[in-house]
C-alpha cells in the first residue's frame, strides 16, 4: 500500500490519513457490482439461520455456559468456504452469549425467559464479583428508586449495557495492534511521575486494562487464524482487522447501542489502490463489503422481556455514517459510500447496520438520488444533517444509536435514557404526586388554583418539578456511569479512543409534542381539570381549539422550543461525574409507547394510557397542513439545546411522492434539502407499501405524519374518526397504490 | 398587491402529485359542481371551511422557500376560480416571492370571471370531467360548456396545460370516449402532458362522515390493466401521458 503520509505516521491520527488519502467520488452508481455466487450461497446459509431462529421465538441458541469475553469462544463459522471475512460473537451462528458484568440478575432473568438456567460454577462467580447492578442499587437512593418505578425516569442502563460508545475500530487496520499496544504503554509511561492518587490511578489503571484487552484482540484474530499485529495491507485486511476490533468489542459488552463508527470512506482508502493496482476487481471488493456487512447483520445480544418491550426488534445499532463532507470543501463521499448502501439491494433490506447518510446540501446530486432511490425501495436509510453537525464535531464524527453525534476516538457518550416530561408537567399539576399511584415522587409544589390552568401559574410549578427533576436524573447517571466505569469498563472500546476525551451526560426527554400541546392548549384555549377524591387530575376538559405543534405555528412551536431551551439550561447546571457535558436528545426510540402506557391524561387531549409521538415527532393525527410543515416545526427545535440529537420519523407511499420513479427520487432529494437547509437534525424516511399498510392500519402510533396523497385530494385526517382514518389507509391500498 | 379576504378548506405543505415539482397546494373553499366520484366533498360548501386574507396566505407559504422552489404552488379545492378574486391576488403575492403557480380548477367557472386569474397563472391543471356534455352533467351538476371554453381561452393565450381526466368505469372509463377526448386534445397545443386519475375510494370516508350518501357506493376503481388500456388510446393522439 503507498499512502501520503503525514502526521498520522508520528500519532494516532486517522483523520489526518482519511484527509489526505481519500478519493472523493461524484459519478453515479453504474460501476457497483451485482452480488457474487459465494454472496448469494452464504446469505442463503445466514437467511436459514435467521429463519430458524424466528422459528425458535425469536432466539436461535444461548452459550450459558461461558462468560463472554475477547477470547471466551473458539473461532466459530458459517461455511469457511464460503466466508470472505470471519468472526462470529461465539462459536455458533446467531448463538447469543452471557456477559454477566453489567448485571447477574438480568442474565438470571433472561435464561429463564428461554428455558435455561445458570451452571452453578457462573452462579458462584458472581456470589464473590459484583456487578455493575449490583453496585448501582446498593447506592441508588430511595427518591432515585422511587422515581424509576413512577417511569419518570426509564431506560436507565443500570441493568444492561450502556453503550453509546464507538470504538476507533480503524484504528487496528491502519496501524495494526502492536502499534497501538506501543503508543498505550507509552501514554501510561509518560504519567509514571505523577502523583498517585484519585482519578490518576483510576486512569492509568484503564490504560493498563486496555492494554491487556488490545493483546487480547490479537490472541483472538489468531484464534481465527490471522495475525493483525501489522497494519492491514490489502482491502480484504482492512475490513478483516476493522471487524475483529468491533467483533471484540461485541464479545465484551452488550451496551445498547453498539455503533459501527464511520469506516466507509477509510475503507475506500484501500479499495481505490488495491482497484488501481489490479489487486480486487470491483466485483471482490464488493463481495468483501456485502459478506463484512452479513456479519453485522448477525450481531445479536441476550436480554430480558423487559428490555424487549423498551427496545423492541433485536435492535443492535450497528450504525454506520456514509458520506458528509469534509473541513476542506471536498465531498467525503466515495465509492465505498454507494457500495454500503448498495449492500441493501445486494442482500435484501435490513435495520442493520443503521445505515445512516450524512446528508448536506452540497453533496454530489448522484449520490442524493442515489439515496433517494435507496429510500425509496428499502426504507432502510436515515439521514442526519451534517451541516449542523459539522459545525460542532468537525469531519470525523459518528453516530452513537440513532442520532447522537461525536467525535470518533476522542469522545464518549454516559447514556441516560429519558425523562417523561409529560408526567412532570402532571406533577406540577398535582403537587408532585404521580398521577397513577397517588404517591409522592415530586416535591410538593403546592395546589393549583381551582377553575381552569392558568399558563403562568402551571409554569411556575413546573419549572420547580424541572429543577428537582434534572437534579435527580443527573444523580442518578452519575451513579450509574460511576459503577459502569467500575465494574463493566470497556476495555477494547476504550483502547481504541484517546487517553483523554470529551464525555457527555447523554440525557434523553420523552413527550415533547405532548407538553407543548398541552401548554399551547392551557394558553390559547381553556382547559380545566376533572380531579378524583384524592385531588388528582385524572383527565381535562378541553374549551375552543388551540394551536397544535406539527403545523408550522409559531404559537405552539415556540412552546416546544422553550421547552427544550429551558430544560438544557438546568441541565447545564447539574455537577457531573467526570466532568461530564450534560447533553439532550428529544428520542424515544419504541418507549414512546410504554411511556404513554404509564402516563395518565394530558391537558392536550391524550387519554391516558395512549402513546407518546416518538422522539420529537407531532402527536399521531395533529398535523393537519402535510408532512413539510411537520418537518418545519421540527426543525425548529433548537440543535444547540439538543446536542445529543432530535428524531424525526416520517413515513409515506410512494404515489404521494410523485407519479413516476424519477419524480420520486427528485421530489425526496427536494424534501431532504429543504429539511436539511432548514437545520432540521435527522430524519428516518419509510416508504411504505401494502405489507406495511396493514401494519399502519392497526398500529397508526408507529408511522406518524404517513402521508397518503393522490392528485387533488385534501387529507383532513383529524376530521375523521380513528375507524375513518383506518378505513382510508385500508382503501389506500386496496386501490393499488 | 391587494388584500383579499377568501374561505378555504386547508393547506398540504408536502404536494408531490399537484403539478411540478414539490409544491405548496391551497384548496380553496367552495364548488359549483357536484361530481359523483368528488374525494374532497368537505370543500363544497362557501360557507364552511376558514377565513383568511390573500397577505397572511402569502407570507405563510413564503416559509416553505426551502422546499417549494423547483416546484411552486398550486391553489386547487373546491374550486379555485369561484374566487377569482381571492385566486389572483395569492397568485401574485407568490409571484413576488419568485415561485411558480398553477391552478387545478374544473374549468366550470366562466371565462369571463376566471380569465384575470388565468392570465396571472404559469399554468393550469384542466380537469375534462367528461367529453360529452349530456354526460357531463349527469356526471357532475354542469355540462363541459364553460370547461371546453377554457381551455380554448389557454390555447389562444398559449397557457401551459396539464389536462387530467378521471377514470370512472361505466362513465367515463369507455372506448368511444376515450377516443373522442384524445381526438378533441390532439389539436391543442397548450396542452403540454395528460394525467388520467383513476378513481378512488378514498374519499367515501368523507361523504361518511358528512353525512351524503355516494351513488358510487360499492363500485370497485379500474384495475392497473384498464388505466394502462386507457393510456394507450390517449397515446394514439400523439399525446404526452
Amino acid at each position: 500500500m503507498n499512502f501520503i503520509n503525514g502526521e498520522w505516521n508520528e500519532k494516532i491520527n486517522v483523520r489526518d490519513f482519511i484527509v489526505k488519502n481519500y478519493t472523493p467520488y461524484e459519478g453515479d452508481e453504474s460501476f457497483l457490482s451485482a452480488p457474487s455466487e459465494k454472496t448469494k450461497a452464504l446469505w442463503e446459509k445466514v437467511l436459514g439461520f435467521m429463519e430458524k431462529e424466528r422459528k425458535a421465538g425469536g432466539v436461535l441458541d444461548i452459550d450459558e455456559k461461558t462468560i463472554s469475553s475477547i477470547t471466551s469462544h473458539k473461532a466459530g463459522y458459517i461455511d469457511k468456504e464460503l466466508e470472505g471475512i470471519v468472526g462470529l460473537q461465539t462459536d455458533s451462528p446467531l448463538k447469543r452469549a452471557i456477559m454477566p458484568f453489567g448485571g447477574i440478575r438480568m442474565v438470571h432473568t433472561s435464561l429463564e425467559a428461554y428455558g435455561k438456567e445458570l451452571p452453578e460454577d457462573i452462579n458462584n462467580i458472581f456470589k464473590y464479583r459484583k456487578t455493575h447492578n449490583d453496585g448501582v442499587f446498593d447506592v441508588y437512593t430511595d427518591a432515585m428508586k422511587k422515581a424509576r418505578h413512577s417511569s419518570i425516569i426509564t431506560g436507565l442502563p443500570d441493568a444492561y449495557g450502556r453503550g453509546r460508545i464507538i470504538g476507533d475500530y480503524r484504528r487496528v487496520a491502519l496501524y495494526g495492534v502492536d502499534k497501538l499496544i506501543e503508543f498505550k504503554i507509552q501514554a501510561k509511561k509518560s504519567r509514571d511521575d505523577e502523583p498517585m492518587y484519585g482519578d490518576t490511578v483510576r486512569d492509568l489503571e484503564e490504560i493498563a486494562e486496555q492494554i491487556k484487552a488490545l493483546k487480547e484482540l490479537k490472541a483472538m484474530a489468531a484464534e481465527y487464524g490471522f495475525d493483525i499485529s501489522k497494519p492491514a495491507q490489502s482491502t480484504k485486511e482492512a475490513f478483516q482487522w476493522l471487524y475483529f476490533g468491533y467483533l471484540a468489542a461485541v464479545k465484551e459488552q452488550n451496551g445498547a447501542a453498539m455503533s459501527l463508527g464511520r469506516v466507509s470512506t477509510f475503507l475506500d482508502i484501500y479499495a481505490e489502490q488495491d482497484l488501481k493496482n489490479g489487486v480486487f476487481s470491483e466485483e471482490e471488493i464488493q463481495e468483501i463489503t456485502d459478506h463484512f456487512i452479513m456479519k453485522l447483520r448477525m450481531i445479536r445480544f441476550l436480554r430480558t422481556p423487559q428490555y424487549d418491550e423498551l427496545f423492541s426488534g433485536d435492535p443492535t445499532w450497528v450504525t454506520e455514517a456514509i458520506g458528509g463532507m469534509c473541513d476542506d470543501g471536498r465531498t467525503m463521499v466515495t465509492k465505498m459510500s454507494y457500495r454500503f448502501l448498495h449492500t441493501l439491494r445486494n442482500l435484501g433490506t435490513a435495520p442493520e447496520p443503521n445505515l445512516t447518510v450524512l446528508w448536506s446540501v452540497k453533496l454530489p446530486e448522484n449520490f442524493k438520488r442515489y439515496c433517494a432511490g435507496i429510500s425509496i425501495d428499502t426504507s432502510s436509510v436515515q439521514y442526519e444533517n451534517d451541516d449542523i453537525m459539522r459545525q460542532k464535531f468537525g469531519d470525523d464524527y459518528g453516530i452513537a444509536c440513532c442520532v447522537s453525534a461525536m467525535r470518533i476516538g476522542k469522545q464518549m457518550q454516559f447514556f441516560g435514557a429519558r425523562a417523561n416530561l409529560a408526567k412532570a408537567l402532571l406533577y406540577a399539576i398535582n403537587n408532585g404526586k404521580d398521577e397513577k399511584t397517588g404517591e409522592q415522587i415530586g416535591p410538593e409544589v403546592g395546589k393549583l388554583s381551582d377553575g381552569p390552568l392558568d399558563f403562568d401559574e402551571l409554569w411556575g410549578k413546573f419549572e420547580i418539578i424541572c429543577e428537582w427533576l434534572t437534579k435527580l436524573y443527573i444523580n442518578t447517571l452519575n451513579i450509574i456511569h460511576f459503577m459502569h466505569d467500575k465494574y463493566c469498563y470497556e476495555r477494547i472500546q476504550m483502547a481504541l479512543h484517546d487517553e483523554e476525551i470529551l464525555r457527555t451526560s447523554a440525557c434523553g426527554l420523552a413527550g415533547l409534542s405532548v407538553v407543548a400541546d398541552s401548554l399551547s392548549a392551557i394558553k390559547y384555549a381553556k382547559v380545566t381539570p376533572i380531579r378524583n377524591e384524592n385531588g388528582l387530575a385524572t383527565d381535562f376538559k378541553i374549551e375552543g381549539e388551540y394551536p397544535q405543534f406539527g403545523n408550522n405555528d409559531e404559537r405552539a412551536d415556540n412552546m416546544a422550543k422553550f421547552v427544550v431551551e429551558s430544560f438544557m439550561k438546568r441541565l447545564a447546571r447539574r455537577r457531573t461525574y467526570r466532568n461530564s457535558i450534560p447533553s439532550l436528545s428529544i428520542l424515544t426510540i419504541t418507549s414512546n409507547v410504554v411511556y404513554g402506557k404509564k402516563t395518565g391524561s394530558t391537558p392536550d387531549g391524550r387519554k391516558a394510557g395512549e402513546a407518546f409521538a416518538p422522539g420529537a415527532n407531532p402527536m399521531h393525527g395533529r398535523d393537519h397542513s402535510g408532512c413539510v410543515a411537520s418537518m418545519l416545526s421540527v426543525s425548529k427545535i433548537p440543535y444547540d439545546s439538543a446536542e445529543d440529537g432530535i428524531s424525526y420519523t416520517f413515513s409515506i407511499i410512494p404515489a404521494a411522492l410523485g407519479k413516476t420513479e424519477s419524480e420520486r427520487i427528485d421530489n425526496l432529494v427536494t424534501l431532504l434539502d429543504g429539511y436539511i437547509s432548514e437545520t432540521g437534525h435527522h430524519i428516518n424516511v419509510n416508504v411504505m407499501y401494502r405489507e406495511t399498510l396493514i401494519d399502519a392500519m392497526n398500529h397508526p402510533e408507529k408511522y406518524p405524519q404517513l402521508t397518503i396523497r393522490v392528485s387533488g385530494y385534501a387529507v383532513n385526517f383529524i376530521k375523521l374518526t380513528k375507524e375513518q382514518q383506518l378505513d382510508v389507509i385500508n382503501r389506500t391500498f386496496h386501490d393499488k397504490f | 398587491m391587494d388584500d383579499i379576504i377568501g374561505r378555504i378548506h386547508s393547506t398540504e405543505s408536502f404536494g408531490a402529485v399537484d403539478g411540478p415539482g414539490v409544491r405548496f397546494v391551497v384548496f380553496l373553499q367552495g364548488c359549483p359542481l357536484r361530481c359523483l366520484y368528488c374525494h374532497n366533498p368537505d370543500t363544497w360548501l362557501s360557507s364552511d371551511g376558514r377565513e383568511i386574507s390573500s397577505i397572511e396566505l402569502v407570507e405563510q407559504i413564503a416559509q416553505y422557500k426551502s422546499f417549494i422552489g423547483k416546484g411552486g404552488v398550486t391553489l386547487s379545492g373546491g374550486e379555485p376560480l369561484f374566487q377569482p378574486d381571492f385566486c389572483k391576488a395569492i397568485i401574485d403575492g407568490c409571484k413576488e416571492l419568485g415561485f411558480h403557480t398553477a391552478i387545478d380548477t374544473s374549468g366550470a367557472i366562466p371565462i369571463s370571471r376566471s380569465k384575470s386569474a388565468i392570465d396571472a397563472a404559469d399554468m393550469l391543471l384542466l380537469d375534462i370531467k367528461d367529453i360529452d356534455p349530456d354526460d357531463c352533467e349527469a356526471l357532475t351538476g354542469m355540462t363541459n360548456e364553460n370547461c371546453l371554453k377554457t381551455l380554448q381561452y389557454c390555447e389562444m393565450t398559449q397557457k401551459p396545460v396539464w389536462l387530467r381526466h378521471v377514470l370512472l368505469p361505466e362513465y367515463t372509463l369507455n372506448e368511444s370516449k376515450l377516443n373522442r377526448l384524445g381526438e378533441y386534445l390532439s389539436h391543442f397545443s397548450c396542452v403540454k402532458k395528460v394525467e388520467l386519475l383513476p378513481y378512488h375510494t378514498m374519499g367515501l370516508s368523507k361523504w361518511d362522515a358528512l353525512g351524503l350518501t355516494s351513488k358510487l357506493k360499492g363500485k370497485e376503481p379500474p384495475t392497473e390493466k384498464d388505466v394502462l388500456w386507457a393510456k394507450s388510446i390517449l397515446e394514439k393522439y400523439n399525446l404526452k401521458l
